[in-house]
């Protein structure tokens, strides 16, 4: 939603530079760029203009053909077996005995979206806290050290992630829980803390697009900063922390190698929060590597549910950046 | 609550989230402390430069770092023209408009889509169809698929960052539309976009569930790009999976881990000097 803000005008940011800043920037170039290259320029024919710019469009279109390619090898592989199956009878049969050619995958759908909200739940309420902290309250030098650090953390692999799950959580749960450990519950706590810096990045973003005008007239009528915060800033921040809030989760329902660590991926419904887990991505994951014919198929399948959940929240999460305009 | 007095409240507010942001980044600095105190012992050069010995129970991971070093570099090869010649033609070609939309949607759209479909998709098109095998090939190409949307985004903002008036002094000199792009454009939003590239470097090396399925687990040197290569990230996972052995399971996490921050510390850096730059 930044990039909203900046794509509306270009030149009309560019006034609003102070001219000694953009006499700045120009001069280096006025200096070394201009005197050689333009001046001895073999003059281009517009023709190869015409195929610079066609080539272009061609580079660009590449992430769109990209997007179908991938959606038309999933589903093709996956299709007809759901085809056969019945589409009905595949998302909600809970019996998966790939080797009697049996194929449900409705413990898995079960187990990705409680799984994922739980994250959410948990993962968004500690963002938001922080990101309100850094945005409303913290010094603005912290924030100038904790904000790239935070982003930072977003580049730790989830195998990392999946793997101090492993070794801490685990077996805390286990025991001061009981069960095994390996459980809904450590998946959903791993997945949030995994989506904390998408959060707190987004929505800190989200509160920073709100004009100052808002924060100073609130103040100015004599309002604490925390009345300002949550009466003005999060209802105009709104629309951006909904959408950092559904890209999380976006990132939760597609995460693989830690909770595939971590949920003891287990084929049952999941009744409680300390019994283990199966996602979809964790199944997909564990079988590819021996499965063949209807199994892979139905693999692809379970990649297309997948498919369509994500596709669900992107447009939620675009409608909810689209209503702000 | 109307019992409590604003500005109390407001301490109380400014605690508990003081309390709570604390609690994250103790969290966060908690899991690097953690695998680095564990992981640093096994950094010895015998480790780093050594071959892997009974399947990663004994010996280094010398072709983890060459396998993990080639995918990303192939990675980010492959997406770098396409994503710039995407921002290039978003800012300087279009005016908003429906095609453009398009575009981005397919960024966006691209951007959303989770790791383990794009270790399917490479594996049902580069590794099966493709006949390419499990390699440093298909693996490349599929990571290069999802590191795409970072570097178009990226490269987006810097090439838009770049003042206008540079491209209006190059047109009205006579330079023509691209040749003002590759002399002024690009070289002025070269900061930028190198973020864009790193962070997608930074994604790669990461990146495990692609990897395991396009490019193997095959423990010796790749020698070319149709043969079969296991990362770092993907070695530690079957490592610690399998519990081959934990001492080089957190070496290899801590190797995984500090080359990743040290690739993104330096993107962040860039993009930050380059926006103090232009400002």
């Amino acid at each position: 939603m930044m990039r909203a803000s900046k794509r509306s005008g270009p030149p009309a940011e560019l006034k609003t530079a102070s001219p000694l800043a953009e006499s700045k920037t120009a001069s280096p170039l006025a200096e070394s760029k201009t005197a050689s290259p333009l001046a001895e320029s073999k003059t281009a024919s517009p023709l190869a203009e015409k195929l610079v710019e066609k080539g272009l469009l061609l580079v660009a279109f590449s992430s769109v053909a990209m997007l179908f390619v991938i959606a038309f090898f999933i589903f093709r592989e996956g299709v007809p077996l759901v085809a056969r199956v019945g589409v009905w009878k595949f998302i909600s049969s809970v019996d998966w005995s790939p080797s009697k050619g049996r194929f449900g995958v409705l413990p898995m759908i079960v187990g990705s979206l409680e799984v994922t909200i739980l994250a959410v739940l948990f993962g968004g309420a500690l963002g938001l806290a922080c990101s309100m902290f850094l945005a409303e309250f913290a010094p603005k030098w912290s924030v100038r050290i904790l904000k790239p650090l935070i982003e930072l953390l977003a580049g730790i692999p989830s195998v990392v992630y999946g793997f101090i799950g492993v070794v801490v959580l685990v077996p805390w749960i286990r025991s001061v829980f009981g069960g095994p450990g390996f459980s809904v519950l450590a998946s959903a706590i791993i997945l949030g803390i995994m989506i904390l810096p998408t959060v707190i990045a987004i929505s800190l973003d989200a509160f920073n697009a709100v004009p100052s005008l808002y924060k100073e007239g609130s103040l100015a009528l004599g309002a604490t900063r925390w009345q300002t915060l949550y009466r003005v800033m999060v209802p105009a921040a709104r629309s951006g922390l909904i959408a950092g809030l559904i890209l999380g989760m976006g990132r939760a329902v597609g995460e693989t190698m830690a909770v595939i660590m971590v949920a003891g991926n287990a084929l049952t419904m999941p009744t409680s929060l300390l019994q283990p887990v199966r996602t979809l991505t964790s199944n997909i994951a564990l079988e590819m590597g021996y499965a063949s014919g209807d199994h892979q198929a139905a693999l692809f399948a379970t990649g297309m549910v997948l498919f369509v959940i994500i596709a669900i929240l992107n447009t939620m999460a675009l409608l909810a950046v689209r209503k702000r305009r | 609550m109307t019992i409590i007095k604003p500005a109390v409240w407001q301490k109380v507010v400014w605690a508990i989230l003081a309390l709570l942001t604390l609690g994250t980044l103790v969290v966060l600095f908690f899991i690097i402390g953690y695998i680095t105190s564990k992981g640093a012992g096994s950094l010895t050069a015998e480790f780093l430069f050594g071959m892997p010995e009974r399947m990663g129970k004994a010996g280094g991971i010398l072709p983890t770092i060459i396998a993990t070093v080639y995918l990303a570099l192939l990675a980010v090869a492959i997406a770098t023209p396409l994503g710039v010649g995407t921002a290039v033609f978003l800012t300087e070609y279009t005016r908003e408009s429906a095609l453009t939309r398009v575009i981005r949607f397919g960024a966006d759209a691209l951007a959303g889509v989770p790791s383990i479909i794009f270790g399917l998709f490479g594996f049902i098109l580069f590794v099966v169809r493709m006949r390419m095998g499990w390699s440093i090939l298909s693996g490349g190409l599929s990571l290069a698929f999802m590191i795409l949307p970072t570097i178009i985004r990226t490269s987006e903002e810097a090439i838009r960052a770049v003042p206008h008036n540079l491209r209006e002094v190059s047109l009205s000199l006579g330079g023509t539309r691209s040749q003002t792009i590759t002399r002024v454009v690009l070289p002025n939003a070269l900061p930028g976009i190198l973020t864009g590239i790193i962070l997608g470097l930074g994604r790669s090396v990461a990146e495990t569930a692609v990897v395991i399925f396009t490019a193997g687990s095959s423990l010796l040197i790749p020698k070319s790009l149709f043969d079969p290569a296991r990362t770092m990230a993907v070695h530690f996972y079957i490592l610690a999976r399998e519990g081959i052995s934990m001492p080089r399971a957190y070496g290899t996490a801590v190797l995984l881990i500090l080359s990743i921050l040290a690739i993104n510390a330096v993107a962040y850096l860039l993009m930050y000097r380059f926006t103090r730059k232009l400002r």
